[in-house]
């Protein structure tokens, strides 16, 4: 009796080890299927053509494969809306989390995660009826789908993570320091500013890197509003991304062409990861100092 | 002698008066920034919402929510789509629901070896961090090409469940970590075994975590478009609601109401059936937000009680 009991528990041990495991396994995988569909392409292109390569033409008679307008454009385009939507994610959160009556933070915050479950093909659509022909008649461009126009909606979409993130973070500061700061005779914006920010700034970082992982990777929004041409980025041109070299070929590509979409994936999940690694070395210096 | 004093004391005086006033420049500056940035992110919300629905509850029609597209007729609907949905949905948490809370049972229960948990932890984390077009493309590969799914409704739900597995996990095992320590004791102390424990006093708490997390992986799914596009497709067939016509969608090609947004909008020019599934859309997340809030209040009291 007691024999069989074992032998259930154990068999019960086993499904729920196996189910753990299956995270890992889901993170393998993908890791494994990226790495063995890019690497034939970068081998037949060369890695430095392929990196640092000016010009992809996919398409053409002489087809070349270089990926460097991808990169920079992923590059400035997440710089851009880091640049943007950071400052002002950072001053809401500090007034939410600090000044805001309770009622205000309320609505702000459901206003805010709002924001961060609309879709993205809906904030695609937006701005390519809204800030698209805007853009073309504020700066005088012959077509407002550009780099900047990509800027302000990623940084319009990273913006409820990084407010989430900050506030989470500003709330867990304790309240002793700013008590201290405050009976030191600072007033209560210095406090805020110099004390429970700095107290914060590793969540602060953290929400910053969270942001950039966002921006990096997201597609369709950015692929209806920045014009999806193979140039190198300037801001008032049309652009493609990463993610948006990878979605806009990938339904009639063959061949090599196909090959070397994977291998941009390859490189758009290199970034992401050393933007996990980024974001870990911050949660864990958060853990130590605790 | 007193005159010496006095004057210092006016000395000090407008010293510090001086800094009063830099402080108070840097005050009002840092207030003024953040008022404008609350007014900015204020106005992006309501601006979204209200354009969305300016522009697009006028379209919604029965007709648009009730029949088929039509080349002949030259017609737009959206049933097919409103039906992939759900069925996506449906098989996505089907696949995702034991998964991800026999993965956090297993986290909080059992697991002993510190480093796997870790790793588990870990590996949570980096999939959540994912991109979706990622998925998308090793969806693709694995689900339409290697287990020969084609594109497929079945293969963007499985696509799917590896995207959301790590939000169940997260919310389930939050919720198993506030299960009082003393049950679990009180139910062994009783003689019961660790598989019966879970069962009967372990699961029955943590109800409120796997319903969080359905919560959040339904919005996500609704909002899921670059994952989907090449693993699901987006064909617009509808093959009626016998088991038959069930089974057929699933193993078909057929696009969700993201997806369809998409595709009017940048493919076809629709832009008014575009606008149409958008306002849906977002009445779809409205809805989820306050379930989610709900859910969170009612268990919140209970917990507390």
């Amino acid at each position: 009796m007691k024999n069989k009991k074992n032998i259930f528990e154990k068999t019960v041990y086993s499904i729920f080890l196996i189910l753990g495991l299956i995270t890992i396994g889901c993170v393998l995988l993908i890791t494994i299927y990226l790495v063995i569909a890019g690497i034939p392409a970068i081998r037949e292109i060369g890695l430095f053509p392929f990196l640092f390569g000016k010009t992809w033409e996919s398409t053409s008679e002489n087809p070349s494969y270089g990926i460097l307008p991808f990169i920079l454009t992923s590059i400035y385009g997440t710089a851009g809306a880091i640049l943007i939507g950071v400052p002002i994610g950072f001053f809401t959160a500090v007034y939410l989390a600090k000044i805001a009556k309770k009622r205000v933070k309320e609505v702000m915050q459901t206003a805010i995660s709002l924001l961060a479950g609309i879709p993205s093909v809906v904030y695609g659509l937006v701005g390519m009826l809204v800030l698209v022909p805007s853009i073309r008649s504020i700066f005088h461009v012959p077509d407002g789908a550009s780099l900047f126009a990509a800027m302000i909606v990623l940084a319009i979409m990273i913006l409820p993570s990084i407010i989430k993130v900050s506030i989470t973070a500003l709330d867990a500061v304790p309240k002793e320091y700013e008590d201290a700061s405050l009976a030191l005779g600072a007033t209560p914006i210095e406090t805020y500013f110099r004390v429970s920010v700095l107290a914060a700034r590793s969540g602060i970082a953290t929400a910053i890197v969270l942001g950039i992982g966002r921006a990096i990777g997201e597609a369709m929004a950015v692929m209806m509003v920045s014009g999806n041409v193979a140039n190198m980025p300037k801001l008032f041109e049309s652009v493609r991304f990463l993610t948006t070299a990878v979605a806009s070929e990938m339904s009639y590509s063959s061949g090599l062409q196909r090959q070397a979409l994977f291998s941009i994936a390859l490189v758009l999940f290199l970034f992401i990861m050393l933007m996990n690694a980024t974001l870990n070395f911050f949660l864990k210096g958060k853990k130590e100092r605790k | 002698m007193q005159n010496i004093m006095t004057e210092k004391i006016t000395i000090e005086k407008t010293k510090s008066h001086k800094i009063l006033k830099s402080r108070k420049i840097y005050s009002i500056v840092m207030y003024v920034l953040m008022g404008i940035s609350v007014m900015l992110t204020c106005s992006f919300v309501i601006f979204i919402i209200a354009y969305v629905f300016i522009k697009g509850i006028p379209n919604i029609s029965f007709e648009l929510l009730t029949t088929k597209p039509s080349y002949l007729l030259e017609k737009i609907g959206i049933l097919p789509d409103i039906f992939n949905t759900i069925y996506i949905v449906i098989t996505t948490l089907f696949f995702a629901l034991p998964l991800g809370v026999g993965a956090a049972i297993y986290l909080t229960e059992y697991a002993e070896n510190k480093k796997l948990v870790a790793m588990i932890e870990y590996a949570a984390e980096t999939l959540s961090g994912i991109p979706s077009i990622i998925y998308g493309l090793v969806g693709m590969l694995l689900f339409c090409q290697f287990f020969g799914m084609k594109t497929s409704l079945l293969a963007g739900s499985l696509t799917l469940v590896i995207m959301n597995l790590p939000t169940i996990m997260r919310t389930t095992q939050e919720s198993l970590k506030t299960v009082p320590q003393s049950y679990r004791e009180g139910a062994f102390g009783l003689g019961a075994g660790k598989w019966r424990v879970i069962r009967t006093v372990v699961l029955p708490g943590c109800v409120d975590g796997v319903i969080t997390g359905c919560i959040l992986s339904i919005g996500r799914i609704l909002g899921e478009s670059a994952a989907l596009l090449f693993t699901a497709g987006f064909a617009h067939a509808f093959y009626g609601f016998t088991a038959m016509g069930i089974q057929k969608a699933l193993s078909n090609s057929g696009s969700t109401l993201t997806v369809a947004l998409y595709v009017y909008a940048k493919e076809q020019g629709e832009f008014e059936i575009a606008f149409a599934i958008a306002a849906i859309l977002i009445i779809l997340t409205l809805f989820i937000n306050l379930l989610a809030s709900l859910v969170e209040k009612y268990w919140g009291k209970r917990r507390s009680l």
